[in-house]
């Protein structure tokens, strides 16, 4: 494997006229890692997510998939037919779920792929059905999102942005909005990709989940990227007084 | 002279027929007014300017001047630059953008009322905005807007009345043809006025039913 980062966000910046929410921000990702983005609200972490595949444009800097450059300045509409192309590469899941409440379970797995990739029905069905029993649900392919649980919705979500054979997978605080016994569920799903060698990059507020499962963490405020190390590091020994404090108040918090 | 009804049998071919024409050019213009509703939202709330100003001032026309008119204008008056349509088609084309004018109006507002996470969603598997629009946006928009919708199709109907004018034989005009042979204006006129409502009862169910079905996949 080339020493290359897999994902290569180059100082990137984002500001909304004169506020400023990312500053200077450099981060790579290799191949099968994980790295978790943890902060308090406000603190940039999801804009950061949402720069990489180009939900929230950033204002200068680069953001590149193995060799392919993201945020490329082209023309409108080659922009466009670009970004769609490269959105197919990228999962991502988001604390609401965002399911298509008028397609089944079966619908919302196949949409994309008929649409993008050319897949016959039953192609697709096959696609949604395997995706579908990774992450366990299968009996429940002809269901509307309204019938499933906050947890199987976001299984859903997951198994959705799966069947596009994504190389890097984007979530959005995945588990923030589900009740709290059906976040293991969530969590579970997540663990299994990661034994699967998904490379993944995680917003969330869950420092055990975090610690668990992930290579590297980054702590962010205020747009900065105030401190990145290894989990057992930087939930045990972070350096920075910050990070500190928001560890401390969000192990009180969870106590 | 009191009522007689019994003058109304004699016509119920006749009748009938009539009804029958109304519910096809309701039915013709609904059809239009739908699918003509989701065009022009889609042209209010995406085009560009100079497709969208020129549209809306088009747009306010339709709802600024009687349908009466619209519709002379589009039998009598188009004949003039040469366009002679058959009444049938002037009075569906009138009915129908007419009303696609007022359903425009609610699917616009359907369209706004979708969650912004839906488009997000969808844009982030890989569709373009026109894709996302048609298959996620305005699915889900027309779910939510079927009910004030259906009001609409129900004031179509009634207003599909105004097509005797220009000569389609539909119910009013039925009636009106069979009160020139009787002389007894009333028995007609209530004749038709059943029909209509009857007509209508059978245009609420099917909406009803239609609300019905959407309502697990919302």
């Amino acid at each position: 494997m080339s020493n290359k980062p897999f994902v290569n966000i180059r100082h990137a910046a984002k500001s909304y006229g004169s506020l400023e929410v990312l500053h200077d921000i450099n981060l790579q990702v290799d191949k099968t890692q994980i790295v978790a983005i943890i902060g308090p609200s406000g603190s940039g972490k999801s804009t950061l997510l949402r720069a990489i595949n180009d939900l929230d444009p950033l204002t200068s800097g680069e953001v590149w998939l193995e060799d392919m450059q993201i945020n490329k300045k082209l023309p409108p509409r080659q922009y466009e037919k670009h970004i769609n192309q490269v959105r197919q590469n990228i999962g991502m899941v988001f604390q609401h779920f965002n399911l298509f409440p008028h397609l089944t379970v079966r619908g919302n797995i196949t949409l994309a792929p008929k649409m993008l990739k050319g897949m016959s029905e039953s192609e697709a069905n096959e696609l949604a059905e395997d995706q579908l029993d990774r992450v366990g649900l299968l009996d429940r392919i002809d269901y509307y999102p309204s019938q499933l649980s906050g947890g199987q919705k976001q299984r859903v979500a997951i198994a959705r942005a799966l069947a596009m054979k994504p190389k890097v997978m984007l979530f959005d605080e995945a588990t923030s909005a589900l009740d709290p016994e059906l976040v293991e569920e969530v969590n579970l799903v997540m663990k299994q990709l990661a034994e699967e060698q998904m490379t993944m990059i995680i917003v969330t507020h869950e420092m055990g989940f975090a610690q668990d499962v992930c290579d590297r963490v980054l702590f962010m405020d205020q747009g900065y990227v105030v401190e990145e190390a290894a989990p057992e590091v930087l939930f045990r020994n972070p350096t920075q007084e910050r990070t500190q404090n928001f560890l401390r108040k969000h192990l009180q918090g969870q106590n | 002279m009191g009522l007689d009804f019994s003058v109304v049998p004699a016509f119920y071919d006749r009748l009938l027929l009539g009804a029958l024409w109304t519910i096809a050019i309701t039915l013709s213009a609904a059809v239009l007014s739908f699918f003509g509703g989701i065009l022009f939202a889609v042209i209010a709330l995406y085009a560009p300017a100079i497709i969208r100003l020129p549209f809306k001032a088009f747009a306010w026309l339709f709802m600024g001047t009687p349908l009466l008119l619209q519709l002379f204008l589009i039998y009598f008056g188009l004949i003039e630059i040469g366009v002679d349509l058959p009444a049938f088609v002037a009075g569906v084309i009138g009915l129908g953008l007419h009303y696609a004018v007022y359903n425009s109006d609610i699917i616009q507002a359907g369209i706004l009322a979708v969650d912004k996470g839906q488009y997000e969603g969808a844009r982030t598997l890989g569709l373009s905005q026109f894709q996302t629009i048609r298959k996620i946006v305005i699915p889900q928009a027309v779910r939510a807007v079927i009910p004030p919708i259906g009001n609409n199709m129900i004031a179509l109907l009634k207003d599909s009345a105004l097509v005797s004018v220009i000569g389609v034989t539909e119910l009013t005009l039925t009636s009106q043809l069979a009160i020139s042979k009787t002389f007894r204006p009333f028995e007609f006129y209530i004749a038709a006025a059943v029909c209509y409502y009857v007509i209508n009862l059978g245009l609420e169910a099917v909406l009803r039913r239609i609300e019905h079905k959407i309502q697990e996949a919302r």
